[in-house]
């Protein structure tokens, strides 16, 4: 195989031919978990990228050539993050990567792909503080998310006391430390910040619950911002119905929370409650209802889209643009070209590649209907994405801009480069 | 001595020239040093098998040849992993950091570079200050030492206190199951100083070496091959003199051994003292190739697997356990990988990926059942001598 | 009230026969369409008050159309509409005028207004002077509803207005109560503001304290001599509630006193004053430690180049200088006394509740704990085997509660029918895998762990093939909703009531079928002596696979209402089994009331983790093991251990 390959390129610059006839058939490689914990969010991206990639070859293929999909299970197991990507791109010598979820298999994976020059598009909401320069984030960083539902609580809701719950990981501390020193600047006592971290697929919410409840005797009005993962919901969202709270009295804004975790619960108690994403299903475009229309044909009348899918919608139509662009689908021609793409967003407006890696997306509030959809009751212009929050006074001096700096950890203060590979 | 014991042992010594020669040819056909047939992915997925199979043989000590059933090793490998981590990322964030600090104005001092170190590693998750357990994770000597003392220590401790007081049998195992359960709820809290559910990662990267991964996964792996040998050589050791006799005794019939006035606390004790600390040295081994530890490592289920491996490949003969070890992860890995093949039945298309954990849960089941003395039960019928049934 | 009531009546009768041409709803509308439009809390303020304002009788409508996200506006001409949907997707505009037909319209044509539950709220209380004697009930429960959230002043006049023509008791009471915690907010007249605290003094309701705690703010005042104000307390220098640190930076923040100069300060003054390598004559190199700087700093300063650091001297001389004050914002001594004493009276209460509401949540944990493991109790406790795929028949019994749910719709129906269904499906599989794997391994107890190790994994597994990876829904019945609310502190959910019924109706079958029946006595003496038991004409094959059903029947059971009360997932299993496991080691095996008391304990002492530790769940799960292991060293039978011949292993 190796020696094919070599050979092929070898005769490619020897007739001059274009490299591309090379590289046929440009291989995606898809490293999303497809058994374990994580199977449950993942899969459906699998199936996105798969779609997307046949969408792809039925208008023609890329550069002449046509995609192939290279699909591999890390089962949910982070070290095997690692060795599947690096299998990826030694073994299958795939050109592009799409995958993860969970921000520790992407740390995970994050030395392999550097020391190894892949390129990785990663499309889940995430708590920023890193940039790599072989990673594009096409989900959203706290400042697209977290702070502008924050806002909204504080302005809209007139919300003054805040409980912020998650599950006991990376996503949910960055976040709430972001969220507490935003708070603060926004005039929040400390005091009026209550915390409390459970653990994965926690079913027990009584005591936090009634916590919650408790926290409204000072008269302040009372509003939660759940980082809560995954299952838990579940039993987070019963529990919050059968205690009979209303959003109107306490509401719940969720980060984790899209249309795929609802189609686990009956929505008619949770109605008013809110998430806050980038991308919801019920966003009245034509091309959202194209999409969606294409998505339950193929996987099912019943299936939902969610904002992750979206995310890959963008990152791969970016990507595939900027293959086109730099007419190769080497890395880092394709990296080059990808700055300052545009691709037409499904909720309306444009996504811009950001030098640092992010795009540029609108902010979409959204409450919780009893079809188990989301109300759009929010939604702003484009905000670009912020690798290092201003919020936490040790990255408030730092930037990330690969295109001019080259450096995605660029001390601002004293002008110089901190590291050019990230910090996993 | 070790004369005799390896003429009364020629399996060993069969063991240990198919490792030498595995080890040689990996190395010929590798990236780093050979032809490059065998990619560094792959040398990487073969050194770490290498230290499965190390703790695998530690397994097969404590319940093939002494009977106790520890649900809970993997806690030993994993405190192992997270001693050496804590060296490899202290080490490669202080040259980053130091690098960094000196591009400024004034020289740095040893509180900026602590503080910068401390951001660095703990800014993801949402903090930066230094806890008291990385007190020594500068000095590779000191956490080189941790990596066989603190799991040796923690096994002591468990240990003595379980078998003092006289638990034993499924008991046992559901209180190695506690242990290590407990353990990973704990390192799961990002109060515990070592980063929560994001764990140590990076760790394939050693600080101050320029050479590439291709280079550097075959040095972990002839370490790894380097430790099998050794460990393979003193438990076979262990297992064939005096002390080997009386912890069989113990797996057989623990009170007739205790009525002989051996002290039964004590053999046990040191057994699982000391597969613990083989354990910790095949965990600081396997981390650095796998690249990240982190708490789901030692969640119950590992040691469950653990357990399966040594049961499939043949429990109370260490080649066994390797061979099951060997044998299930490979497999494991081949059918996880999207190698494999789907299966068109017509009316239903068979996916590896979805079936091969169905497939691997039933074997068990038949193993279990149909061959308690699992693959290693071929090869003593291979060699057609009568020996002892097995428990 | 009235008059506008007969207004409002007169005026809905004659907008019948107005003219069409006439529309002073859609006018109003209009002029204040760009802030409808706009639709932020912050600025619709003035819109809703023009609506108000204006009068007209159809406003009502309005407002309840619009809060309800019901009102239109047509994109071609920003007029405003109420639409109903018809079949074929196109929407019939009606006039808020007359309420008359204003054509059909696409829904690309339509705009809908989406007032975010923000401006809904205001909605709500602009609406409350209609609804308060609105003859429904349902409306005038909205109204006080929107009181209780947002109390206004101007709210309290119309409120007591409506008081007087309640009819409905219920409505009447809160009506009653809403007034009086008003009173003590709002009330112009400070002795009936006190009289209104004392008489509710020691009430446990939030709404009660979240009246109160606002009357009781303080804000901390720097002064020299006392302030001529509603004082709290004079707060020392130096005590838990005024660190030295933070009273100084009181101080620095009014501006009475220099800026402590912070590492980066400081450093951004070092390098700023390089001069040909060296600053304040020390060469820059050698400033590689914090104290090599703070006396190159002090050189600097000592030159007037840089400000000079403030020593802890200063800082206990500029604290000498002043006292630190709480001041209530609230001006009235005789309020702010009273409210203090009813507060402190609240909390004791609150105190005693709160207590009692753990002790609620410990026992329905503990029995969701004990429903858990209570087949465990059998296979394990009392057969001996160790069934590691238990956790899989609790998963079984919550997929057939699902997936009766899809044939049955009605929730009740479904409910009655799944629990004996789910009993039955997992009772035919415990039997099968008695029969199929445990019964050749009843002398070989780790393997057993193995084996049903292997079977848990496959049925996980086969259970993601069947329904896949994500969550499947089990609703709970109308009835089971909601909580039993004790009073505003003490609650629990009418699941959780029902999970701890079921624990002790299983707690008696399980008494009764062990003490009174022959397959009980039967099953004690296989236990205890098989040989001896066949010998006596019992078939122990029989009586093990039937103890072994029916262990995984009642895990069926207790799989259908942990998904009710939680989630139903192919991994649910797993999260319960080794906890069953500990709480049957725990309580002792062997014995029914032994699990029972290792489920109590286990639930009172994770609960009692989480009081002490209220932000961090794990931790008290993570002190349960620590805690069962050093338990178990001290027990190694558990809690209640069997005596004699039955210890034997």
């Amino acid at each position: 195989m190796k020696t094919t390959t070599a050979l092929a390129t070898a005769l490619a610059t020897l007739t001059a031919l274009p490299a591309m006839a090379a590289d046929c058939p440009i291989k995606v490689g898809v490293l999303h978990s497809l058994s374990g914990t994580m199977a449950i969010s993942e899969t459906t991206l699998k199936d996105t990228m798969l779609m997307l990639i046949d969408q792809q070859n039925a208008k023609g293929g890329l550069l002449g050539c046509q995609l192939e999909a290279v699909v591999v299970d890390p089962a949910s197991d982070w070290p095997l993050f690692a060795e599947k990507a690096r299998e990826l791109l030694t073994v299958q010598n795939v050109d592009v990567i799409f995958g993860n979820w969970t921000s520790v298999s992407r740390k995970s994976v994050l030395p392999v792909i550097e020391e190894l020059n892949g390129l990785l598009f990663y499309p889940v909401q995430y708590e920023g503080e890193e940039s790599s320069k072989n990673v594009f984030y096409t989900g959203a960083a706290p400042n697209q998310q977290a702070i502008p539902a924050t806002d909204y609580f504080l302005e809209e809701l007139g919300i003054e006391k805040f409980a912020l719950l998650g599950t006991d990981y990376v996503y949910p501390r960055t976040t709430n430390n972001i969220l507490e020193a935003y708070l603060q600047s926004k005039g929040i006592a400390d005091t009026d910040i209550f915390v409390n971290y459970t653990p994965f697929g926690h079913s027990d919410w009584s005591k936090i619950v009634a916590d919650v409840v408790a926290l409204g005797a000072d008269g302040k009005k009372v509003g939660v911002i759940s980082t809560i993962n995954g299952d838990a919901n579940i039993g987070f969202y019963k529990e919050l119905s059968a205690a009979g709270i209303s959003a109107d009295d306490i509401p719940v804004v969720a980060f984790s929370v899209g249309e795929e975790e609802l189609s686990g619960l009956d929505t008619s108690n949770l109605v008013g409650h809110l998430a806050a994403w980038n991308y919801f299903q019920s966003a009245e475009t034509p091309a959202n209802a194209e999409w969606t229309a294409a998505w339950q044909n193929r996987m099912g009348e019943d299936r939902v889209t969610n904002d992750p899918m979206e995310a890959h919608y963008i990152g791969f139509n970016m990507w595939v643009n900027a293959v086109t662009a730099a007419d190769s689908a080497e890395v880092d021609a394709v990296r080059t070209a990808m700055y300052g793409q545009e691709f037409p967003n499904l909720t309306g407006g444009t996504a811009v590649m950001l030098p640092n890696h992010h795009l540029a997306k609108p902010v979409l509030i959204g409450e919780i209907t009893a079809e188990g959809q989301f109300d759009i009751i929010s939604q702003t212009t484009e905000v670009p994405g912020d690798a290092w929050t201003d919020f936490l006074p040790e990255s408030a001096k730092l930037v990330s801009d690969w295109k001019d700096l080259g450096c995605g950890m660029y001390n601002t203060e004293t002008k110089s480069c901190v590291q050019t590979l990230s910090n996993y | 001595m070790n004369r005799s014991f390896i003429a009364r042992n020629p399996s060993v010594l069969i063991f240990l020239a198919i490792l030498a020669l595995f080890t040689l040819v990996v190395t010929v056909l590798s990236e780093g040093f050979g032809v490059g047939l065998i990619s560094t992915s792959f040398v990487k997925v073969l050194g770490k098998t290498l230290c499965l199979c190390l703790i695998a043989i530690a397994m097969d000590l404590i319940w093939g040849y002494t009977g106790i059933l520890s649900l809970g090793h993997f806690a030993f490998f994993g405190l192992g992993g997270y001693m050496i981590g804590m060296w490899l990322m202290y080490e490669r964030t202080r040259l980053i950091v130091v690098n960094s600090l000196s591009e400024g104005v004034l020289p740095p001092t040893p509180e900026e570079i602590t503080a910068g170190i401390g951001n660095q590693i703990f800014g993801v998750v949402g903090s930066s200050d230094f806890p008291l357990i990385w007190a020594f994770a500068d000095s590779l000597v000191l956490q080189l030492t941790f990596v066989v003392l603190v799991p040796g220590l923690l096994a002591l401790v468990f240990g003595w206190l379980a078998f003092r007081s006289r638990v034993t049998g499924v008991y046992l195992s559901i209180l190695t199951q506690a242990m290590t359960l407990g353990l990973s709820l704990y390192l799961f809290q990002n109060a515990s100083g070592l980063r929560g559910n994001n764990g140590l990662s990076g760790l394939q990267n050693l600080p101050g070496v320029t050479a590439p991964q291709s280079v550097v996964s075959l040095w972990f792996f002839w370490a790894s091959a380097l430790a099998l040998g050794l460990g393979y050589l003193l438990i076979a050791w262990v297992v064939s003199g005096k002390f080997g006799s009386v912890i069989r005794g113990i797996r057989d019939n623990e009170a007739r051994v205790r009525f002989l006035g051996y002290s039964v606390e004590t053999y046990k004790l040191v057994v699982f003292t000391l597969t613990a600390c083989i354990a910790g040295i095949a965990g600081a081994l396997y981390y650095p190739q796998a690249g990240i530890i982190n708490p789901a490592e030692v969640a119950p289920i590992a040691s469950i697997y653990l357990a399966v491996w040594v049961a499939i490949g043949g429990r109370g003969r260490l080649y066994g356990a390797v061979i099951g070890t060997a044998f299930v992860s490979l497999v494991s890995s081949w059918f996880t990988g999207g190698q494999a093949p789907d299966v068109p039945l017509g009316f239903y298309t068979v996916k590896w990926v979805d079936w091969w954990l169905f497939l691997l849960g039933l074997s068990f089941v038949l193993v279990t059942l149909y061959a308690p003395n699992g693959i290693g039960g071929l090869i003593d019928l291979l060699k057609r001598k009568p020996r002892e049934t097995d428990v | 009230m009235k008059t506008l009531l007969l207004a409002l009546c007169f005026a809905l009768s004659l907008s019948t026969w107005l003219s069409a041409e006439t529309t002073p709803v859609q006018d109003v509308l209009q002029s204040q369409r760009a802030l409808i439009e706009k639709s932020s809390r912050r600025t619709i303020g003035p819109a809703i008050d023009a609506l108000v304002v204006s009068g007209l009788p159809q406003m009502q409508n309005v407002l309840e159309v619009w809060q309800a996200k019901d009102m239109w506006q047509r994109r071609a001409d920003g007029l405003f509409f109420t639409a109903t949907k018809n079949a074929d997707g196109t929407y019939t505009l009606q006039s808020f005028d007359d309420g008359a037909d204003a054509g059909t319209a696409a829904s690309t044509d339509l705009k809908q207004l989406k007032p975010n539950s923000g401006v809904r709220a205001m909605i709500a209380t602009a609406l409350v002077q209609f609804q308060l004697s609105d003859p429904d009930p349902a409306k005038r429960a909205d109204a006080l509803n929107s009181i209780a959230r947002d109390p206004e002043v101007a709210l309290l006049k119309p409120l007591r207005a409506s008081i007087a023509s309640e009819t409905d008791a219920n409505v009447l009471a809160r009506k009653t109560r809403l007034e009086r915690l008003m009173t003590m907010a709002y009330d112009s007249d400070i002795p009936s503001r006190v009289a209104a605290i004392t008489e509710m003094s020691g009430d446990l309701g939030v709404d009660f304290r979240a009246t109160l705690n606002p009357i009781l703010t303080t804000t901390r005042v720097i002064s020299q001599t006392q302030p001529d104000a509603n004082v709290a307390q004079e707060v020392l220098v130096g005590s838990d509630a005024l660190t030295h640190k933070s009273a100084y930076a009181l101080l620095v923040a009014a501006g009475d006193a220099p800026a402590e100069i912070t590492a980066d300060a400081r450093d951004a003054a070092l390098q700023a004053n390089i001069e040909g390598g060296r600053i304040a004559g020390f060469p820059v190199a050698q400033l590689s430690t914090e104290a090599a700087r703070d006396r190159a700093y002090d050189a600097l300063a000592a030159g007037d180049l840089a400000p000079p650091r403030v020593t802890q001297a200063d800082i206990d001389a500029s604290l000498a200088n002043f006292r630190f004050f709480d001041v209530y914002t609230e001006p009235s001594q005789a309020v702010t006394t009273a409210a203090e004493a009813a507060l402190v009276e609240s909390e004791t209460r609150v105190a005693f509740s709160q207590a009692a509401d753990l002790g609620l949540d410990a026992l329905s944990l503990a029995s969701i704990y004990f429903l858990a493991a209570i087949g465990l109790a059998i296979t394990f406790g009392v057969m001996g085997v160790i069934n590691m795929a238990h956790g899989e028949f609790i998963m079984m019994g919550a997929y057939t509660g699902y997936v009766v749910q899809l044939f049955v719709p009605n929730h009740t129906a479904s409910i009655l029918l799944a629990v004996p269904l789910a009993f039955a499906v997992t009772f035919a599989a415990g039997v099968a895998l008695e029969r199929l794997v445990v019964r050749w391994l009843y002398h070989r107890p780790l393997e057993t762990l193995l084996a049903t190790f292997g079977v848990s994994i496959a049925l996980q597994q086969l259970a993601k093939n069947i329904f896949g990876t994500q969550a499947r829904p089990l609703t709970s019945p109308a009835w089971l909703d909601g909580a039993w609310v004790i009073n505003d502190v003490v609650a629990i959910s009418y699941i959780r009531i029902a999970i701890f019924i079921l624990a002790l109706l299983f707690l008696a079958l399980f008494l009764f079928i062990m003490k009174r029946t022959r397959l009980g006595l039967e099953t004690r003496a296989v236990t205890q002596n098989p040989r001896m038991a066949a010998s006596m004409g019992i078939n122990p094959d029989r009586v093990n696979m039937l103890s072994f059903g029916l262990g995984s029947g009642i895990a069926g059971i207790a799989g259908v209402a942990i998904g009710l009360f939680a989630k139903v997932t192919s991994e649910m299993g797993s999260d319960y089994i080794v906890q069953s496991f500990m709480t049957v080691v725990v309580g002792g095996v062997g014995n029914i009331w032994g699990t029972l008391a290792g489920a109590v304990m286990i639930g009172g002492f994770q609960k009692g983790v989480e009081f002490l530790n209220p932000s961090n769940t794990l931790a008290a799960q993570t002190y349960m093991i620590v805690f069962i292991i050093i338990f178990i060293q001290f027990r190694p039978r558990g809690i209640i251990a069997l005596k004699g011949r039955a210890a034997g292993d």
